[in-house]
């Protein structure tokens, strides 16, 4: 009889096929819109994945999101150190900063100042430990040369606004967009070796040989800042520019106060538990000791329970279940009046109830069925199109995205196939005797 | 209940038949009170194996409803209905259900084929619903449409068929299952005459057997001297019963 019931469903090519598309675009929607959602709620904590090599985030308990930053003294890190069981732990400073570039405007032959807001990471001196996953162009240890940054390869869209920077550009290609934007400067050369070895993870490189050129300048509260350096980071939430330093020079580059220890990095001694460690280091220092995963979960947390952003999504979410609930269900139900004598025929020729409504479900089933996988492939095709770090859209497919679409397009398909199955189940054999 | 019994000596193809459905005094009423409509008023009707059984009347008599007692579709409200002495009005929905699966066939006058499958899927559905394998029952059914001259057509779509090789179809969907009880309501209302008097031909053909009853609900008085019975109805009731050439006889069967 299921044979039977996938003929009659796909028999009615119009209805079968607004069926399938009532349910493939509300399957679609809740992709993409909880794809969008968990891929903007990454965003939020970028940063924290983008600073790795350590174990645990140091931090003073008030802390709620990877931004709202409470600055610590820097004796603190000392007390950090001396904490059993750990390896290393190197201060972060992350904060923002506001950049000055100087133009100069053609049309006119004047110097235009522009002023951007930033996003600041100061990393440890020696180890650069939190240093970015990857450099576009440029080396991450001509960050030990003076007044030295490395800028994260989006961000630089909001720093030349106007400028047109193209990012999918070859590094090469790139570098040479930058150099016509702004003054370039021969390779600083190295004077010297930098031997930096206190730390295990510390980088120890003859960089005079492979000095980068400066590819541009700014100003960062009234210090000079060179751009070596361009490399790939996450998108941030903000998609403010983030640009990299030593964290003495990120004290320079901000206004003078007496704290600017933002975190602390801390990596485990091998063996060492870490919840075990984060405990030790809160009973001594008074301070907050999380995981990445943990300090993921708690960005992530702030910005479910404090902004409207869940909210206004799952409006969105609703929405296209509301409307594909209607579309499905509609056309189902018509479905279902159209072979209502039929239905009775097979009622009168001894189906009973049960096999009448597992006809009628296994046809929701079918379409619900096609219906996910279209849109679920229509999705992520939408998500393969924008992919990319320098994509403007969040997106972001989590397993379980996958898992509550399909319990999404069960319910509609449900909800969509229960005024059929009353129909049918109440509907009365004799009615095949009528005219 | 089940007995050899002798029709009334007065019909002239007299021979030794079986009861093959029994109707006692049955009544049906839809509706209460003032809206109350006495469909049946104590129906008391026999109808022989190896016969074709007409019920005729006006619109609204009770015809419909009493096919549908008979058939195991309606519950009757007082009375009784046996088919070869199987109590149909005694059975739980449940086996009345799985009882017109295997015992009952049905020909609509709107044929209610399933438009989708072709002419030998649908004519292959009761034996489906049985449970017997697609590809068996449909080369059955393709058997069988053969017989009934439709042995090009098996993979027509009903909608590519005329009416009366729909019609025909639904006879191959009625008889497929071997019935005990073979249910026509207007089998040639939407024929041309010409068509009509072949359908009902092959309904005498290959439905009539000493194992079944056929009961024709029609209004159709061109075909009535096509049964060997004819029971006349109104406002609920039998008025009177006759054979092919329009003579009376009586309403039970006389059981030796």
């Amino acid at each position: 009889m299921g044979w039977i019931a996938i003929r009659m469903l796909t028999g009615d090519r119009a209805k079968f096929i607004g069926i399938v598309f009532g349910l493939a675009f509300a399957s679609a929607l809740i992709m993409q819109q909880g794809s969008i959602f968990w891929g903007l709620m990454l965003r939020t904590c970028a940063q924290i994945y983008d600073l790795r090599g350590a174990d645990l985030w140091v931090m003073d308990p008030s802390v709620q999101f990877i931004d709202d930053v409470k600055p610590m003294l820097e004796r603190q890190l000392g007390i950090v150190r001396g904490v059993e069981g750990i390896q290393w732990a190197v201060p972060l400073y992350k904060g923002n900063a506001r950049a000055k570039l100087t133009f100069l405007d053609k049309t006119t032959g004047k110097r235009v100042d522009v002023t951007e807001q930033v996003i600041l990471i100061g990393l440890d001196d020696n180890s650069l430990v939190g240093e970015p996953a990857e450099m576009f162009t440029g080396n991450l240890l001509d960050l030990h040369r003076p007044n030295s940054v490395i800028v994260d390869k989006v961000g630089l869209r909001k720093l030349f606004p106007r400028q047109g920077l193209n990012l999918t550009k070859t590094p090469e290609e790139f570098k040479s967009q930058l150099v016509k934007l702004s003054r370039r400067k021969e390779p600083a050369i190295m004077s010297k070796s930098i031997q930096t070895n206190d730390i295990p993870n510390t980088k120890t490189v003859d960089t005079a040989s492979e000095a980068s050129p400066v590819l541009f300048e700014m100003e960062m509260n009234e210090h000079r800042a060179e751009v070596v350096g361009v490399c790939n980071a996450s998108r941030t939430f903000q998609s403010n520019a983030v640009i990299y330093t030593t964290f003495s020079r990120a004290k320079e580059f901000v206004p003078r106060e007496r704290k600017l220890l933002s975190y602390v990095l801390v990596k485990v001694q091998p063996g060492q538990n870490h919840a075990e460690i984060a405990k030790r280091i809160t009973q001594q220092s008074g301070l907050a000791a999380l995981t990445t995963d943990e300090f993921v979960a708690k960005t992530i947390n702030y910005y479910l329970r404090y902004t409207g952003i869940p909210i206004n999504f799952m409006t969105t979410v609703i929405l296209g279940f509301i409307v594909g609930t209607a579309i499905a269900g509609q056309m189902f139900y018509s479905f279902t009046l159209e072979n209502i004598r039929q239905f009775g025929a097979l009622k009168a020729m001894g189906v009973g109830n049960l096999r009448i409504v597992g006809m009628v479900l296994l046809q929701a089933g079918l379409v619900g069925f096609l219906g996910y996988g279209l849109g679920v492939g229509g999705a992520t095709l939408f998500g393969m199109a924008n992919r990319g770090q320098n994509s403007e859209l969040a997106f972001y497919t989590h397993w379980y995205l996958l898992l509550l679409d399909a319990g999404a397009t069960m319910i509609i398909c449900v909800l969509a196939s229960l005024l059929s199955v009353l129909k049918v189940v109440m509907l009365e054999p004799a009615i095949v005797f009528r005219g | 209940m089940e007995a050899e019994l002798s029709l009334n000596p007065d019909i002239p193809k007299t021979q030794t038949k079986r009861l093959a459905v029994r109707i006692s005094s049955v009544s049906k009423q839809f509706g209460k009170g003032e809206q109350a409509v006495k469909a049946l008023q104590g129906i008391t009707w026999d109808v022989a194996a190896q016969e074709v059984a007409m019920l005729v009347g006006p619109s609204g008599c009770g015809k419909t409803t009493l096919i549908s007692v008979v058939a195991g579709i309606l519950n009757a409200d007082q009375g009784s209905v046996s088919i070869f002495g199987e109590s149909i009005t005694a059975m739980s929905d449940r086996y009345k259900t799985k009882y017109r699966a295997k015992n009952v066939g049905f020909v609509f006058q709107q044929y209610n084929l399933l438009p989708a499958l072709t002419a030998a899927e649908n004519a292959a559905v009761p034996l489906l619903i049985q449970g017997v394998p697609r590809l068996k029952a449909v080369k059955e059914a393709s058997e069988l449409l053969g017989q009934l001259g439709l042995g090009k057509r098996i993979h027509a779509r009903p909608n590519q068929l005329s009416g009366g090789q729909q019609q025909r179809v639904a006879i191959a969907r009625a008889l497929i299952h071997k019935p005990k009880i073979l249910v026509c309501d207007e089998p040639t209302a939407a024929l041309d005459h010409e068509t009509g008097m072949i359908v009902m031909k092959l309904i005498r053909e290959l439905a009539v057997s000493d194992d079944r009853a056929v009961i024709v609900v029609t209004h159709d008085n061109r075909i009535f001297p096509m049964g060997d019975r004819v029971a006349h109805m109104d406002d609920g009731h039998i008025e009177s019963i006759v054979d092919g050439s329009g003579r009376p006889i009586p309403a039970m069967i006389d059981i030796p």
